[in-house]
């Protein structure tokens, strides 16, 4: 049986992956790509922990998750299609209307 | 018709002139002179017919019933106050008509003469403008001083009183374009406020002395109050009642208007300012003779300015030229024969004199009014002479009325002037040997009158002499009536020493009141030889002052000049008037003037200036504060709250960029904090985490 350190590690591996590409990557696109991969890091921990403890409630929070995760994904894009209509850009640091 | 139909009905007398007044005066301007002929005369001449009527039907009573009294409503229903006694009454002044012999008597004269004035207008005013308006103000005129003479107490008398007030000024000012006349009829209203002010003094002096106006009960009220002959509060009301007299009917010191009055139409002057509304105060002292009696001293007063008008006046009417200025002062000189009458306590001598100088001095003025008529609008007398066959029925009616003022038996004049002056022989030998030589003036100024305008050579100018032309029929007829009435209207008083009874006083006595204690110091009636001796007397003086007249203007007409040469400071001062009015004009006149321009300067500078500018000032000096405050302390604060916003805000406002990954940056090392901070507090490591 894999050991429960394998799977953090790999979970840490992705959040960091994915914060990383919040943090440095222009395209919106990517920086939902990111977000994605950061859901995935916290399903694997949920999934992990539940075989290691016996429980299927963290399989089950991992499912909501997912659903969770394509619904933002849909939404996220549709936001990112008006934007691009309105200005023709999906790089995140010429969305700035909201600053002061 | 009921029995007594026109006594019951007294109270629509004054109404037919009221509503001839308000059709003229509402719609005169579009009827045509018949019209207003209608409304105007008709009206007049119902109003006389229901007097009449009344008139005649008060006398067929018994004397001691000869009083009605007809209320129509509760006018001024004051209701509770006290008399200066201590007297609780009930004050309720009625709008009441009363009918006794003393208005009976001012009835027939105001009626009887107003409506021969009426008609005779219609003829003199034909071709004047404003027809429609003389005759509404004339119509308003006899409303108001039927309301005065028919009054059934002392308030509503008033009403009447300054009614008439009221319509002489209109008429006084009736051409009203003339400066002369406005300004007459101006001094005519304001002299006579001055007397309203006593009598209205007066009035509320007894009411608050007696507590009732009423006429009727003023008598008994008096009696009741048991008020001491000479009583102070008697004295003082019949004081100031007898101001107002001064004011209304032109007596020293308030007679300077009724001369200018003359500036109205002669009809006017006839009706209002000789026969009827001047002698309102004669009527309204004998109608409180009851107040009067019980004061001597005022009686006294009464007397004396009566006695000093009528020969102060008649001196002024020896030399003046104007036709209706000698009329106008014969006027204010023969109501001074009836204040005499009255101060000697004959009040109906002084009723009997008002009656028959009605119709005398009515006739002589539309005698005047006809002559004027003739001559064009001439009333310079040296413009005029021998007249006499060339206007014979004014000529022979204005005869008559002469020698009726003068005093010659047996016209109407010599009655009732005899009378006063019998009267005044018994109480006031002094003021006697004034009337008598005021009787003498009177004859002379009038015979003077007669010699320059109707005898001796002509001086009318050529152009007018054309023109000249007897009356039209509307005028001559009332001015034949007036004539006849000129004549025997005297002989109602006929004296019983000449074989009369004097019916016309004892009409009258019902009315004059008998205080026990006045009734004791009443003389003995004169003795008839004494009264024939007092009448020889009387007639032979006219008969001088004629004679004198006669001598001076017809004889050797030269005389006159060479008076005025010889005593020129006199004539000048005569002619002048005394400078009264140049004297009232310095001390009063102009001194109100200075007083309004004083008090104008103080309304410009104090009121205006210091008040009303000050007080702008000071608001906009206050304001000008309020405005710094508002700049600089409130407006600061607001400033002060928001800088200190900014400066906080600014360091701040830098973290938002509005870049996304900056948030997202900052996001990570805000969890990264709170996750170091929670491992730092809870000791927990992160190997601890994994086991």
């Amino acid at each position: 049986m894999v050991p429960i350190g394998h799977y953090l590690f790999l979970s840490v591996a992705l959040l960091a992956i994915g914060i990383v590409g919040i943090v440095t990557r222009r395209n919106v696109i990517i920086i939902l790509m990111s977000v994605e991969l950061i859901l995935n890091a916290v399903n694997i921990n949920l999934v992990a922990f539940s075989r290691l403890v016996g429980s299927v409630e963290g399989q089950v929070f991992a499912i909501f998750i997912i659903t969770d995760a394509a619904a933002e994904a849909a939404v996220g894009l549709g936001i990112i299609i008006a934007f691009f209509r309105n200005r023709e850009t999906v790089l995140a640091d010429e969305m700035d209307i909201l600053k002061w | 018709m009921p029995s007594e139909f026109f006594l019951a009905s007294i109270w629509l007398i004054p109404l037919f002139p009221l509503a001839g007044a308000a059709v003229l005066l509402m719609f005169g301007r579009r009827l045509p002179n018949s019209g207003v002929n209608l409304a105007g005369v008709g009206s007049v001449g119902l109003a006389m017919v229901f007097a009449f009527g009344a008139i005649a039907q008060l006398i067929a009573r018994a004397p001691a019933q000869r009083v009605v009294e007809i209320v129509l409503f509760d006018w001024v229903p004051a209701g509770i106050m006290h008399t200066m006694s201590g007297h609780v009454v009930n004050f309720n002044a009625q709008w009441g008509m009363l009918l006794d012999p003393l208005s009976a008597v001012m009835l027939g004269v105001v009626t009887g003469v107003g409506f021969l004035i009426h008609v005779y207008s219609t003829g003199y005013m034909a071709h004047e403008g404003g027809y429609y308006r003389f005759f509404g103000y004339l119509n308003l005129f006899m409303f108001s001083m039927l309301v005065l003479v028919l009054a059934s107490n002392l308030l509503l008398l008033f009403v009447g009183w300054e009614g008439v007030g009221l319509c002489s000024y209109l008429l006084i000012g009736f051409y009203f374009l003339r400066r002369s006349a406005s300004d007459a009829g101006k001094k005519a209203f304001i002299v006579n406020r001055i007397g309203d002010a006593g009598f209205i003094l007066g009035l509320f002096l007894l009411l608050n002395t007696i507590g009732t106006l009423r006429f009727t009960e003023v008598g008994p009220a008096i009696d009741a109050g048991g008020f001491a002959v000479g009583s102070g509060v008697m004295t003082a009301i019949a004081l100031l009642l007898f101001v107002g007299a001064t004011g209304k009917s032109a007596q020293i010191p308030l007679y300077v208007w009724l001369p200018d009055a003359m500036e109205g139409p002669t009809p006017v002057s006839a009706l209002i300012h000789a026969a009827t509304m001047v002698t309102a105060g004669v009527y309204m002292i004998t109608r409180m003779n009851a107040v009067f009696q019980l004061a001597p001293v005022a009686l006294g007063a009464v007397a004396t300015i009566g006695a000093v008008t009528a020969i102060y006046a008649a001196s002024m009417g020896l030399v003046q030229n104007d036709i209706k200025r000698v009329l106008a002062y014969s006027t204010v000189s023969q109501l001074g024969y009836m204040f005499l009458a009255l101060g000697v306590g004959a009040f109906t001598s002084g009723i009997f004199h008002l009656m028959t100088h009605a119709f005398f001095k009515a006739l002589l003025f539309l005698g005047s009014g006809s002559v004027i008529h003739a001559m064009s609008g001439e009333q310079d007398m040296r413009k005029m002479g021998a007249l006499w066959g060339k206007i014979p029925i004014t000529a022979w009616t204005f005869l008559v009325a002469t020698i009726a003022i003068s005093g010659i038996p047996p016209l109407a004049g010599f009655v009732s002037k005899d009378a006063i002056l019998a009267a005044s022989f018994d109480a006031r030998p002094v003021l006697w040997g004034v009337g008598l030589v005021t009787a003498g003036m009177t004859a002379f100024y009038m015979f003077r009158l007669v010699f320059m305008t109707f005898f001796g050579e002509s001086r009318v100018p050529h152009d007018v002499e054309h023109h000249i032309h007897e009356s039209p029929r509307s005028m001559t007829v009332p001015l034949m009536i007036l004539a006849l009435l000129s004549v025997v209207g005297g002989w109602i008083g006929w004296p019983e020493a000449l074989g009369g009874s004097d019916r016309f006083a004892h009409f009258l006595d019902p009315v004059i009141a008998r205080h026990a204690e006045v009734v004791a110091a009443v003389p003995e009636a004169t003795q008839h030889t004494t009264e024939y001796a007092l009448m020889v007397v009387s007639v032979l003086v006219a008969l001088v002052g004629i004679g004198l007249a006669w001598y001076f203007y017809l004889r050797k007409p030269s005389i006159p000049g060479a008076l005025e040469e010889k005593w020129g400071g006199l004539y000048r001062l005569l002619y002048n008037k005394y400078y009264v009015d140049q004297i009232y004009d310095a001390m009063f006149v102009n001194r109100a003037k200075d007083l309004g321009t004083t008090l104008g300067a103080f309304d410009r500078g104090v009121i205006d200036g210091l008040g009303v500018n000050g007080a702008g000032w000071v608001t906009r000096a206050g304001s000008s504060v309020s405005m710094v405050w508002d700049k600089w302390i409130i407006d600061g604060l607001v400033n002060v709250a928001a800088y200190t916003v900014w400066l906080v805000s600014h360091p701040v406002r830098y973290i938002q960029s509005g870049r996304v990954s900056n948030y997202a940056l900052l996001i990570v090392l805000g969890v990264l904090l709170f996750l170091g901070y929670y491992l730092r507090v809870t000791g927990v490591t992160l190997q601890n985490m994994l086991r």
